[in-house]
């Protein structure tokens, strides 16, 4: 179900020069763009009106240095002040390096220590089942290098072993993984029983197709392939 | 009954509230069997996982499930540290830590399964209650109360313990009086009995607390004289900062018995232990005697 309009790339770009304030940005800011957009525009049931309903959509960003898209994107969609974007890091800013859900409304998770997104998603996933609510979903966005992470591997086994059937990971593949992923990162969740999808990381429509794409007896994993640098 | 098997027991009773979630990493999940037959998805085994199983615990805390996390207590403390600091504290949530295995519990199994620093980890969080039962008739009321509470706890149960059960919220107890001035001995969860031997005929007051945290200050500096004595089943020192800090306007000394930081590279029975950390009740008389006896002037 849709529940936002479309996000103008033009705009979302401005927002995002806000938060950039001239410094430099690298490729993990620029290549998760898209797979938010599509994300908070068609796939996921948040607005800042039901940043509370406990039968909200989760999203969690696991990889926390992608947070200045995530921020740009939550000004976008009005969960917090565009004027906030202007001082982030700053020593009154409520929006830092990495994302704090006490600080900052519609983020679900605090993360930048890599490889809990997806541990906490799964605990989420089982509070929603165990509590009987059956149409919230959780998404939980993790980078290929933070995979690295063991924690990442237990979840992944886990989720696959029990058909947890509530919960999308979606990873950012911009291969940035020291020692890369022979085979492809998708083969580490479907040898665990995972659906997946490996699309192009820019191309909106396979995005969406991808993230919509899940069964409801089986964990779905979304890799998002971003490698032309930006 | 041992107290895991109260732990247990009452946990599956705690399980009544479909708000509480059990989550283990395979130790006790046969214990927990009949549990998880009852409560389908509220008893969560991730198998031996323990970075998941605290991870999960947040994540549970997060929908507004009350956690109930239990493993050994290496690998629920200081295995998934990085996890109970960010996955609960940091996200803003609580759950309910309990543990076996304390300190040299399993003493032939070796140093992969002894966790001495247990509650001095935990003791570098903020606001967490901490409850080490010295009896398993203490377990019932202690795990009622952190899963009542809004608040992180970690309940930490031992197979050592004392003849006879004190319940009570954890304030100070005095169990032994020695009058105004007198040394005070503070003895946490496990160590009372052995305690009050080893000062039998000295003129100690004893007094006893099963919450070292939130510790009980008010009551130490109503029953403090000059000298303290701290005796913890954990390691030594652990709740020195909080006795020091809370006495910090007067004169006193301070003396800080538990188990000591030196791998023993030794197996053996908890008893054996005591005695090579110097807590059984001839080792705890030799540090007392020689706290309290004024030091000689120099020949």
């Amino acid at each position: 179900m849709t529940t936002t309009t479309a996000t103008e790339p033009a705009v979302l770009r401005a927002l995002l020069d806000r938060v950039r304030a001239g410094r430099e940005f690298g490729a993990n800011v620029y290549s998760t763009l898209d797979v938010l957009q599509v994300l908070y525009d068609r796939v996921l049931r948040i607005t800042p009106a039901t940043l509370d309903d406990p039968d909200r959509d989760r999203f969690l960003l696991s990889k926390g240095h992608a947070v200045a898209g995530y921020y740009a994107l939550l000004a976008a969609k009005g969960f917090i002040p565009v004027a906030w974007l202007d001082d982030q890091g700053g020593p009154e800013s409520r929006l830092g390096d990495h994302p704090d859900r006490l600080l900052v409304p519609g983020v679900e998770i605090g993360s930048g220590s890599l490889g809990h997104g997806l541990g906490l998603g799964v605990g989420t996933a089982l509070g929603l089942r165990a509590q009987g609510r059956t149409g919230p979903r959780v998404y939980v966005l993790l980078g290929d290098a933070e995979l690295d992470e063991g924690s990442n591997h237990e979840a992944i086994a886990y989720a696959g072993a029990t058909g947890l059937g509530n919960l999308t990971a979606i990873v950012l593949d911009n291969r940035s993984a020291s020692h890369g992923w022979p085979g492809g990162a998708a083969s580490r969740f479907t040898v665990n029983g995972w659906t997946a999808a490996t699309v192009d990381g820019r191309d909106h429509e396979a995005l969406h197709t991808a993230l919509t794409g899940h069964h409801h007896h089986r964990p779905h994993v979304v890799v998002a392939v971003v490698t032309d640098g930006e | 009954m041992s107290m895991r098997d109260v732990f247990v027991t009452t946990a599956e009773e705690v399980l009544a509230d479909p708000r509480t979630t059990v989550v283990l990493a395979d130790i006790s999940a046969a214990a927990f069997a009949p549990a998880a037959a009852r409560y389908p998805g509220r008893v969560v085994n991730v198998g031996i996982r323990e970075q998941l199983m605290v991870g999960v615990a947040g994540g549970l805390a997060l929908t507004g499930q009350r956690p109930i996390v239990h493993s050994y207590a290496p690998f629920l403390v200081e295995r998934a540290y990085e996890q109970i600091k960010l996955d609960l504290d940091h996200q803003g949530v609580g759950a309910v830590l309990a543990s076996v295995g304390a300190s040299y519990d399993r003493a032939a199994a070796g140093r992969t399964h002894l966790a001495p620093a247990d509650v001095a980890l935990i003791d570098t969080l903020r606001d967490w209650t901490v409850y080490v039962p010295g009896h398993p008739d203490e377990v019932p009321g202690l795990l009622r109360d952190a899963v009542c509470g809004e608040g992180s706890a970690y309940l930490r149960l031992s197979t050592q313990t004392n003849a006879r059960a004190y319940p009570g919220s954890g304030d100070l107890r005095v169990l032994r009086n020695a009058g105004p001035g007198a040394p005070l001995l503070v003895a946490v969860g496990p160590v009372l009995d052995t305690a009050l031997a080893a000062v039998a005929d000295r003129p100690v007051t004893v007094a006893w607390t099963h919450r070292p945290r939130p510790f009980d200050t008010a009551g130490l500096r109503a029953l403090a004289g000059t000298e303290v004595i701290l005796v913890e089943p954990y390691l030594a020192g652990t709740s020195a900062r909080v006795v020091g800090a809370a006495l910090a306007d007067r004169p006193h000394r301070l003396l800080s018995l538990g188990v000591g930081r030196s791998e023993l590279r030794r197996y053996g029975t908890p008893e054996d232990h005591d005695r090579w950390h110097g807590l059984d009740a001839a080792g705890l008389r030799r540090s007392v005697d020689a706290f309290l006896t004024p030091a000689r002037a120099a020949a």
